[in-house]
């Protein structure tokens, strides 16, 4: 497990964690934070924020000089062996070791462990992704699996465990600037072709933008136009102060939702939508299982369903998008995706299907790879270390991680609706270890206040040995109390993913309490 | 696989070695009935609801069918009088204490000690028991534990442990003394709960029960089938519907990503849904304050606007976010509209975040 707080963040996943460790399974969590997972762990590598790459480069070393990899694998199904092994021979497991804070014997032991293992699994979150290095740190752990044999069996694999409800079917459905629905270049020119064929227009060439780049445009003048649909990026961006300023800067701001969010309040225009309760569709898992979900309850007042406001808008700008029910919807999809061409509601009934799914009689596919690769041989990378894009200084000498809490949910829209579920954890809390707190003379449940060079927040404190010396955590669920304000939006030049586990903050008790806000900046700069 | 031919109420079933007797019944179409037993948990054979008449050459006697496995040659007896004697006893020692209000019916909580007495015409005449002896634990705020409703079935502890994989829930004391109690009888609040619901999930009378349904709980009009809206495990849930409110979640053991479990957010984050912020009608801002508007008005406004924006500084000064929230044939139009109908492959959503 790699960034992956699984009993809070996936709880159902973690049961069936927790459920192999009783069945004699070995498990080897790396996170900073000594997660319920990592106290159960056989080996807890409480790394350095982002010193992946260092980690997983050490282990790989282990595993080479060891001779422990799997040879009949790696020459039958891989390429770039040599690039690999000689980019790990440059991290020695005391050096790896050293760069990632944790102890040597811990880290040989771990790939000794993990090699050791058939099959042996990765899983892993944004701990691993919300890095400057984010794709780099996934090549890594992609190596570990190929030099160990680790793919296209039960058991094994390098599995992501997607955040939302329908983040892997948002972007199977090409909700991404660079790709058509089912991964289908915008870029190529046959892919376009059919896609204006089937939808009868000429389609843009040029990848969009993303999330990130979205928010920058608007602050630069380049984008004028911004239609929001459930989501909240005035809580979940990073560096919330530029995001406002940019979000106010916008020309046109519709927000389509089901409250009216922090970023709804910036908008124009606010377009009421229909929960998950109140219409058909489909969502698809982790698992890339496709499941139906039906309407059980009448639409609240005027609300309608996204789908059917889209559809309306795209009427009055000349393009009329009509179709008589989901149902339909999902048959166009299926048509046009190779990965999706076998659903149809007909068959999604009960379990659902596990894309990629090619054909009207193909069962569906619970374990990619196989037989092979989509490119042919997996390809190893040599990946070298890079720290992250800030660490911490003399103003600045802490390091703050942050991620969610077992009991709220993203922006807590949702959660903090709630009120039971909401009562259960109502306010955020800075974990802060005890030597920390006892050099400032924190207690639990005191008030202190964390600065870092784009905003400063005030929390309550909670001491814990669950962070190492010199780091806190911190959630980003709540608005009061906003994480994000202190975040660095540095971007990972190819995922474009912001490095929401690393920046350098400062502790203080503060003088006498105040309330946080966007409206106060710390000047550190 | 070892297969065994067993006789079932005159029925021939061929099952494999160690199907226990009450599936291999399941299997012939025999319903037996059962309390402490779930499918979804090991037997513990306690409620004694389930037993059986056995035979297999000189061995002949009664069991638990939850827990006894078949044996090659076996003729089970699931009915004979004495048996539903037995039954009807067993029953009649847990309706003592069981509350009459829920006995009753009164509660509006599914009660299956109250189907079953029921059926067997049980009631509290020939055994009386003290029925409020607890105090109920309201102190999570999203469950009630309400011991005078117990029937010391052992499903909860048995699905905090062996489902949950977090130990909260025992039975404490013996005998009479005997109940269901986190270590230490502390509150459920003060223990390392993390309030997934399972135990609630599995309890057959309701003692421990949602704290906070949208209204007092009736019966369901309807019981809908859905997916959970919060992370990306997939969980399949029952939506309990009665007008246009959810009343409650409750656990769909068929679901094949959680075969029943849920975590807090899965059962017990409904209300937002119902929730007296939710935007019910369009709105616009003009000059710095809030208006209502029709769907009209507000749509063409955007239309307006974006095709104004489009004109004048070209498609890629537009962009648009889409939500991992929404369904996949929306996320398929919103991408449609951004490229087909707005000309931007400006899209995107918080995969990144």
């Amino acid at each position: 497990m790699v960034g992956s707080n699984t009993t809070e963040q996936h709880p159902i996943i973690g049961i069936e964690m927790k459920k192999a460790l009783r069945a004699g399974a070995a498990l080897i969590v790396a996170d900073p934070r000594r997660t319920e997972l990592a106290c159960l762990a056989h080996f807890h590598l409480a790394l350095r924020p982002g010193t992946d790459i260092a980690l997983l480069n050490g282990m790989a070393h282990v595993i080479l000089a060891e001779g422990l990899w799997d040879r009949e694998f790696v020459e039958a199904r891989t390429e770039g062996f040599e690039e690999v092994k000689a980019t790990v021979e440059a991290y020695p497991p005391a050096l790896a070791a050293e760069i990632a804070g944790v102890p040597v014997e811990s880290l040989v032991g771990a790939a000794r462990a993990y090699a050791a293992a058939k099959p042996a699994a990765i899983f892993y979150t944004m701990g691993l992704t919300q890095h400057v290095t984010g794709h780099l740190n996934v090549l890594c752990l992609a190596n570990l699996a190929m030099l160990t044999g680790n793919l296209g069996k039960p058991g094994a694999g390098v599995n992501p465990l997607r955040g939302q409800n329908n983040v892997q079917g948002a972007s199977d459905m090409g909700a991404l600037p660079n790709v058509l629905p089912g991964y289908q270049q915008v870029n190529d020119p046959e892919t376009r072709k059919k896609f204006e064929a089937a939808w009868g227009v000429p389609l843009p060439e040029a990848p969009g933008i993303t999330v990130m780049e979205m928010v920058d445009a608007i602050a630069s003048g380049r984008v004028r136009g911004l239609y929001v649909i459930g989501e909240n990026p005035m809580l979940t961006d990073p560096d919330l102060c530029h995001t406002r300023e940019a979000l106010a800067r916008a020309e046109f701001l519709v927000v389509q939702d089901l409250f009216m969010t922090e970023t709804a309040a910036l908008a124009h225009v606010v377009l009421p939508a229909v929960s998950f309760a109140e219409k058909d569709g489909t969502f698809t898992n982790t698992e890339r299982r496709i499941q139906r979900i039906r309407r059980a309850i009448p639409r609240k007042g005027a609300a309608r369903p996204d789908g059917e406001i889209i559809c309306d808008l795209a009427a009055r700008l000349g393009h009329p998008m009509v179709y008589r029910s989901q149902a339909e919807v999902m048959d166009e999809i299926a048509r046009l995706t190779p990965s999706y061409r076998g659903v149809s509601y007909a068959r999604l009934e009960g379990e659902g299907l596990q894309w990629p799914c090619p054909t009207p009689d193909h069962p569906g596919t619970p374990i990619l790879h196989v037989t092979g690769f989509p490119r042919g041989r997996a390809r190893l990378h040599g990946v070298n270390y890079i720290p992250p894009d800030e660490r911490p200084d003399a103003e600045f000498p802490m390091v703050l991680t942050t991620g969610r809490v077992l009991h709220q949910y993203h922006s807590r829209t949702m959660t903090g609706r709630s009120p039971g579920l909401d009562a259960l954890r109502p306010e955020p809390e800075v974990e802060i270890n005890p030597q920390d707190a006892e050099r400032l003379g924190i207690r639990s449940g005191d008030r202190v206040r964390l600065v870092s060079r784009r905003g400063m927040v005030e929390v309550n404190a909670s001491v814990t040995e669950r962070v190492a010396p010199g780091l806190v955590f911190l959630p980003f669920h709540y608005a009061e109390g906003a994480a994000n304000l202190l975040t660095n939006p540095a971007l990972d030049p190819v995922a474009r993913i912001p490095e929401l586990k690393v920046c350098a903050v400062r502790l203080e008790v503060p003088a006498r309490s105040g309330r946080s806000g966007l409206a106060r900046r710390d000047r550190g700069l | 696989m070892a297969l065994c031919s067993v006789f079932i109420d005159g029925k021939a079933a061929l099952v494999p070695t160690g199907t226990t007797i009450l599936q291999a019944a399941g299997a012939v179409s025999i319903s037996i009935p059962t309390l402490c037993h779930h499918p979804n948990l090991p037997p513990i054979g306690v409620c004694r609801l389930c037993v059986v008449d056995v035979e297999v050459g000189d061995f002949h006697k009664q069991v638990a069918a939850c827990h006894a496995e078949v044996q090659d040659g076996m003729t089970v007896r699931t009915a004979t009088p004495e048996l539903e004697r037995a039954r009807r006893f067993a029953l009649e020692l847990q309706v003592a204490d069981h509350p009459s209000e829920c006995l009753d019916g009164e509660t509006g909580e599914p009660c299956e000690l109250r189907e079953l007495a029921r059926r067997y015409g049980v009631t509290k005449q020939r055994f009386v028991g003290d029925e409020a002896r607890y105090p109920l634990d309201e102190s999570s705020p999203v469950m009630t534990i309400d011991l005078n409703r117990c029937i010391l079935c052992r499903r909860c502890t048995r699905a905090c442990s062996l489902v949950q994989g977090q130990d909260i829930l025992w039975i404490m004391g013996r005998g009479d003394e005997s109940r269901v109690s986190p270590a230490l009888s502390l509150p459920l609040r003060d223990t390392a709960c993390v309030s997934c619901g399972q135990c609630l999930a599995h309890c057959p009378t309701g003692a421990i029960r949602d704290k906070r349904p949208l209204r007092p709980p009736v019966r369901p009009e309807a019981v809908v089938t859905s997916v959970c809206p919060y992370c990306g495990c997939g969980c399949q849930l029952d939506l309990n519907v009665s007008g246009e409110q959810i009343l409650r979640v409750t656990s769909n053991f068929d679901g094949p990503a959680n075969r029943g479990s849920l975590c807090a957010k899965g059962r017990f984050g409904y209300h937002f849904v119902d929730s007296p912020d939710r935007l019910t009608r369009p709105r616009i801002r003009r000059d710095g304050r809030w208006e209502e508007a029709s769907w009209d008005e507000a749509l063409d406004l955007v239309a307006t606007r974006l095709r104004e924006i489009r004109e004048r500084q070209g498609p890629d000064a537009l962009a648009v976010l889409s939500s991992a929230k929404a369904t996949n044939e929306e996320n398929y139009l919103i991408q449609k509209f951004a490229r087909a109908v707005l000309g931007t492959n400006n899209v995107d959503h918080c995969a990144r975040l």
